[in-house]
């Protein structure tokens, strides 16, 4: 069954890939999402059998490669954690290969598309079931690849190429951490296989590795690069700029990789290695940082942001940062759990905005919007659902894992927790504005562009549906599991697949905080809600005047902290202009003009002057003969007659 | 006194007796018969050529000596002999249709090829420095006439005048260093002259520069190359054929046996020319060619450079070097006169063509041709597993293994400069647009071109019948 699960998705990509040209694109649709339901069924009932009915496995599929002491299996690794994650990626997955069947019609080249698609399910499902780092690896470069097709799916579109090339090669800097991280790891162990090194890592405490002639300690040094590697995928703060322009690809993909799934890949892999960060205190305090900074900073440029993918893309950057703190203070089960129901309500909101998107006939921006609530009143009701998940109104899925992690960053004994707490209360109050924002500037109001506007109509129900079926995960996915993520079922429900470090109290200290605690991320809400209608329903003129009261606040949140323009100015104009002179400069003029293009004029030169000694003159030709022998006797004279 | 009354043995010299009294005996004909032997007289020449080397294989092996020591018939004779008589042959071969088409079809060449083979046969078994002035004059003398054969063109008699007037400075050269050799050894016979010198001064040395400036001339090695290119493109083609063929296998033949036999002993010094002749004739030879429009001009070149490669094996002056310069000095023999049978094809209704943007587009036009004619140009570029790789293989290991890292190494630099002009030529036939297509192949360029053709296509795959006979002729000089 789990075999199913993961490699069905892998038989659709290779039907609709190989295939797709003969079978028609319609067939490819239905193979690809048809197999992707199935798997999804089957991720259900093993999330049933793993996480209720306690049964762990871990099934062996092949040797994959043996080379000196590093023996790797093929093997996939059934604990909660893993059925958790195959639940959100298979759902998220299915629901958006429905979706895509309305979303994509037009275009041509669908069975790529869905191909594309079920490779990132397949590499995801690869990523999660890993038993080893170096299968853990292999995922995580497939869903980068399936990325990096999926948001240049629209080559001919210059700004989508260059955003999979930003997406790829940003990914790149934190993968290299995370190889290093892993090379490190077998460095002390002898073992890439997660049951060794966990077993091994208390022997760690205290090792050092000597990096570049500094001592590191060898468990901290490890999971801050294998954090770096997290940092890219989930686009944590200084690695994030990739993830906004990422939603130049088909808003599907959206939904499916840059909210539900692979973003979410290196919070699971925080907890998957929870038993190397429990014993590193440093980085678990550098993982809290990054989260709680990423959370407020992402947060602060989603207030102004005006394309709708965009704002919902910051939206994204900010709730990982939030899982991320949760890690920190190791409370990984919360962090999951906020994983899982930010699955749902993030992809409904994508998928929204994409049926927003398809009724607007591709514009994206949202001061052309506005009005909309009576044109679309489905995917209206939908996206306030997926809001108010979103921001947490109370009973809704966001409600309870959002509060949960601020309750947790609250109880946390890492003295960077109460950073974590009050970013995350001042992100909760801008995540509710932004959002509202969103509502109220897409759907309320008057249309500022008619045009589109009396164009606009429903999405077909291929679209709908999945949306409604999001909608109702946004809701009903919080209480249920609360007791099971965050409650007194944690360590029934998780057992071996999350370590909690002796002392590690987290779980029981984050029910006992103060109710001020609990009640602010709602009060915060609430107020994030009214600030909103103030400005964008009852006075829309304040936005105005104070964006040109504070212009340069807001040209700096507008412009995403500049963060793009340091990056260009410190590492692409930099590299751009290395790359350039090493081409013109090393390439061109040295090596060609003095390599092949210098050797060939040089030869030529000779050439020409060898041809001009052969006048056609007799006495020249006597001259050289007797030229020649008197050179020789000289030479004789003076030099060689010895 | 009693010696020289007495007649000499005659066995050895045999296939040069037959040739020079067939040669007169034709000369009979020819004179008697008028115009209209020519045919026959062509035809019997090609025979008796046939027949000279028959005898040679067919005398008796091991070393004969004859006219007290002037003339020996060894190994290394008799291998150069075939070599010499079997290009000779394949010379008169191709040049039946030109003459014909140019209505130069005389009695007189066939004539003045056998008396210029007889000369190579004298020389290449030339054991005294008379025997090898004798031998170099009279193939020589019958060069010069052969050369401005076409006597209605300005070209070829311009052509026969420099070669004439620069051969004889070349001679003169020659004897003045004969002189200057006998002088200080006292005696004309190689193996005398060999113990002599081992005392060494400056005099031998001085007659040694200048009897090798004179066979440099022959094997035309810079700087006594420069007739060569004027010669090569004023000659009528079939005589240039002639001339980048059997006359280069005597004069290295005879430049191997006098550095071999007669001045072993002061191998140094002529070590010392040697190397800077081959680097000199290399280098020219492949940068030079570069410039070239007119394919004769371009295998004067060609010539010359590969004469300096051949020089890199003696230059080692080893018994492999030797059988180095034995092989390539084969191979080379048959990938010129397989390139000159498709020089000859290339004409066209209105006449001979020689420029070398002329073979363009040869692919589409006569694919065959085009793929035999670059087959042999890669095999001259020294291109495995062609037969032109195995002859520069040789010649360099022996190169390197007589310590001469720095001769090798610029040799195989200046093979990559000789190779452009050689793929430009591939280029030019394979990827320009067609021209009009040449006349038909005649027949016996046909048989020149896949004789050629074929041993350079397959010398890789059964080597060794050459490589034995090489060593063997080699192993008969030390």
């Amino acid at each position: 069954m789990y075999q199913a699960i993961v490699f069905l998705p892998l038989i659709g990509c290779l039907i609709a890939g190989l295939f797709g040209r003969v079978i028609g694109p319609r067939p490819s649709e239905l193979v690809t999402t048809l197999l992707l339901f199935a798997s999804m069924v089957l991720s259900w009932i093993a999330l049933a059998q793993v996480g209720f009915g306690h049964h762990d496995e871990r099934i062996v599929l092949m040797n994959w490669m043996t080379s000196g002491n590093l023996k790797v299996d093929w093997a996939l690794r059934i604990d909660t954690l893993t059925t958790v994650m195959l639940v959100v990626v298979t759902t998220v997955s299915a629901l958006v290969h429905l979706y895509s069947i309305g979303y994509m019609h037009e275009d041509p080249h669908r069975p790529r598309f869905f191909a594309y698609l079920s490779l990132f399910t397949f590499a995801m499902l690869a990523l999660v079931t890993a038993d080893n780092l170096a299968q853990l690896f292999f995922g995580w470069e497939g869903v980068g690849l399936a990325s990096y097709l999926l948001i240049g799916f629209w080559y001919h579109k210059p700004e989508a190429n260059a955003a999979a090339i930003k997406a790829f090669v940003v990914n790149r800097v934190g993968d290299f951490g995370f190889a290093i991280g892993i090379f490190a790891i077998f460095m002390m162990t002898g073992s890439i296989d997660f049951d060794i090194i966990f077993a091994q890592a208390p022997a760690l405490v205290g090792k050092t590795i000597n990096f570049f002639g500094w001592q590191a300690d060898a468990l901290t040094l490890i999971c801050l690069f294998l954090f770096m590697g997290a940092m890219g995928k989930s686009a944590q703060f200084l690695l994030h700029t990739w993830l906004p322009d990422a939603m130049e690809g088909p808003t599907p993909v959206s939904a499916l990789i840059h909210a539900a799934t692979m973003v979410t890949a290196g919070v699971f892999m925080v907890a998957r290695l929870s038993p190397l960060f429990e014993l590193a205190p440093t980085a678990q305090t550098v993982v809290i940082f990054f989260g709680a900074t990423t959370a407020l900073f992402a947060a602060t440029i989603g207030l102004v942001q005006n394309d709708i993918k965009r704002i919902v893309a910051y939206s994204t950057c900010s709730q990982l940062g939030y899982m991320f703190v949760a890690m920190g203070v190791g409370a990984y089960s919360v962090g999951m759990y906020h994983l899982f129901t930010h699955a749902f309500f993030k992809a409904l909101l994508f998928l929204g905005s994409g049926s927003v998107i398809h009724a607007m006939h591709h514009e994206q921006d949202i001061r052309h919007m506005g009005g909309l609530k009576s044109k679309i009143p489905f995917t209206y009701w939908m996206m306030v659902i997926g809001t108010l998940a979103l921001t947490g109104f109370p009973f809704t899925a966001g409600y309870f894992s959002k509060d949960a992690i601020i309750e947790a960053a609250y109880a946390g004994k890492n003295p960077m927790a109460i950073y974590g707490f009050v970013c995350t209360v001042a992100a909760a109050l801008l995540t509710s504005f932004y959002s509202w924002r969103l509502i109220f500037k897409t759907f309320h109001g008057k249309p500022h562009d008619h045009h589109h506007y009396d164009g606009a109509h429903e999405s077909p129900y291929v679209m709908l549906v999945p949306l409604g079926a999001l909608a109702a995960g946004s809701i009903l996915a919080g209480w249920p599991f609360y007791e099971y993520f965050a409650g007194h079922h944690v360590a029934d429900f998780f057992r071996a697949s999350l370590t909690f470090a002796q002392g590690n109290t987290i779980l029981d200290d984050m029910h006992h905080v103060p109710k001020a605690v609990v009640f602010t991320p709602t009060v915060m809400m609430a107020l994030g809600f009214l600030l909103a209608y103030q400005f964008y329903i009852r006075r829309p003129d304040i936005p105005v005047s104070l964006a040109q009261q504070h212009s340069v606040l807001y040209r700096f949140l507008l412009n995403k902290w500049y963060f793009d323009e340091l990056y260009d100015f410190i590492f692409v104009r930099p590299a751009k202009w290395l790359g350039y002179t090493l081409w013109k400069r090393g390439d061109g003029w040295l090596i060609d003009g003095f390599g092949p293009d210098g050797v060939s004029a040089r030869v030529l030169d000779v050439t020409r002057n060898v041809v001009r000694l052969q006048t056609g003159y007799l006495y020249h030709y006597a001259f050289s003969m007797l030229i020649g022998a008197a050179l020789l006797i000289t030479w004789f004279m003076f030099a060689g007659a010895h | 006194m009693t010696a020289s009354a007495q007649i000499p043995d005659l066995l050895p010299v045999l296939p040069e007796i037959v040739l020079i009294v067939g040669a007169l005996a034709l000369l009979m004909v020819g004179a008697y018969g008028g115009e209209r032997s020519s045919p026959l007289v062509n035809v019997a020449s090609i025979m008796l050529l046939a027949a000279a080397a028959a005898i040679v294989t067919w005398l008796p092996s091991g070393k004969l000596v004859t006219f007290g020591g002037s003339f020996v018939l060894d190994d290394f004779a008799r291998f150069l002999k075939v070599l010499a008589l079997g290009g000779s042959a394949a010379a008169i071969l191709m040049s039946l249709d030109y003459f014909r088409r140019e209505k130069i079809l005389k009695f007189e060449y066939p004539v003045l090829i056998l008396l210029a083979t007889a000369g190579m046969g004298m020389l290449v078994s030339a054991g005294d420095l008379i025997a090898l002035y004798l031998g170099l004059e009279l193939m020589s003398l019958s060069l010069y006439v052969i050369a401005a054969f076409n006597r209605d063109s300005a070209k070829s008699t311009e052509a026969g005048l420099k070669y004439f007037v620069l051969g004889a400075l070349s001679s003169g050269m020659l004897l003045y260093g004969c002189s200057l050799i006998y002088g200080y050894t006292g005696t004309i016979a190689f193996p005398g002259i060999a113990q002599a010198a081992a005392q060494g001064g400056l005099g031998v040395t001085f007659g040694l520069v200048f009897l090798l400036a004179g066979l440099c001339f022959k094997v035309s090695a810079v700087p006594f190359h420069m007739w060569t290119p004027d010669v090569y493109e004023g000659a009528p083609t079939p005589v240039t054929a002639f001339f980048a063929s059997a006359p280069k296998v005597a004069a290295m033949a005879i430049f191997m046996r006098v550095a071999i036999s007669a001045f072993p002993t002061i191998l140094v010094q002529w070590q010392q020319i040697l190397v800077f002749v081959a680097i000199a004739s290399m280098a020219l030879g492949s940068f030079a060619a570069i410039g070239q429009r007119n394919i004769k001009r371009l295998m004067a070149y060609s010539s010359i450079g590969h004469m300096g490669f051949a020089l890199v094996g003696l230059a080692a002056g080893t018994q492999a070097g030797v059988q180095g310069v034995l092989v390539y000095i084969s191979i080379y023999l048959l990938m010129t006169l397989g390139t000159f049978a498709c020089i000859l094809s290339m004409k066209r209704p209105g006449g001979m063509v020689e420029d070398i943007s002329d073979l363009a587009g040869l692919s589409r036009t006569s694919p065959t041709m085009a793929f035999l004619l670059a087959m042999l140009l890669f095999s001259l570029a020294g291109i495995p597993p062609l037969a032109g790789f195995f002859a520069k293989f040789y010649v360099f290991i022996a190169a390197i293994n007589a310590g001469l890292y720095a001769l090798a190494v610029i040799g195989v630099l200046t093979s990559v400069v000789g190779a452009y002009y050689y793929l430009m030529i591939v280029k030019i036939m394979y990827f320009d647009e067609p021209q009009r297509s040449f006349d038909p192949m005649p027949r016996e360029q046909v048989v020149v071109l896949a004789v050629a053709g074929l041993f350079n296509l397959l010398f890789f795959a059964y080597p060794a019948p050459l490589l034995d006979a090489a060593t063997a002729a080699a192993k008969s000089l030390f």
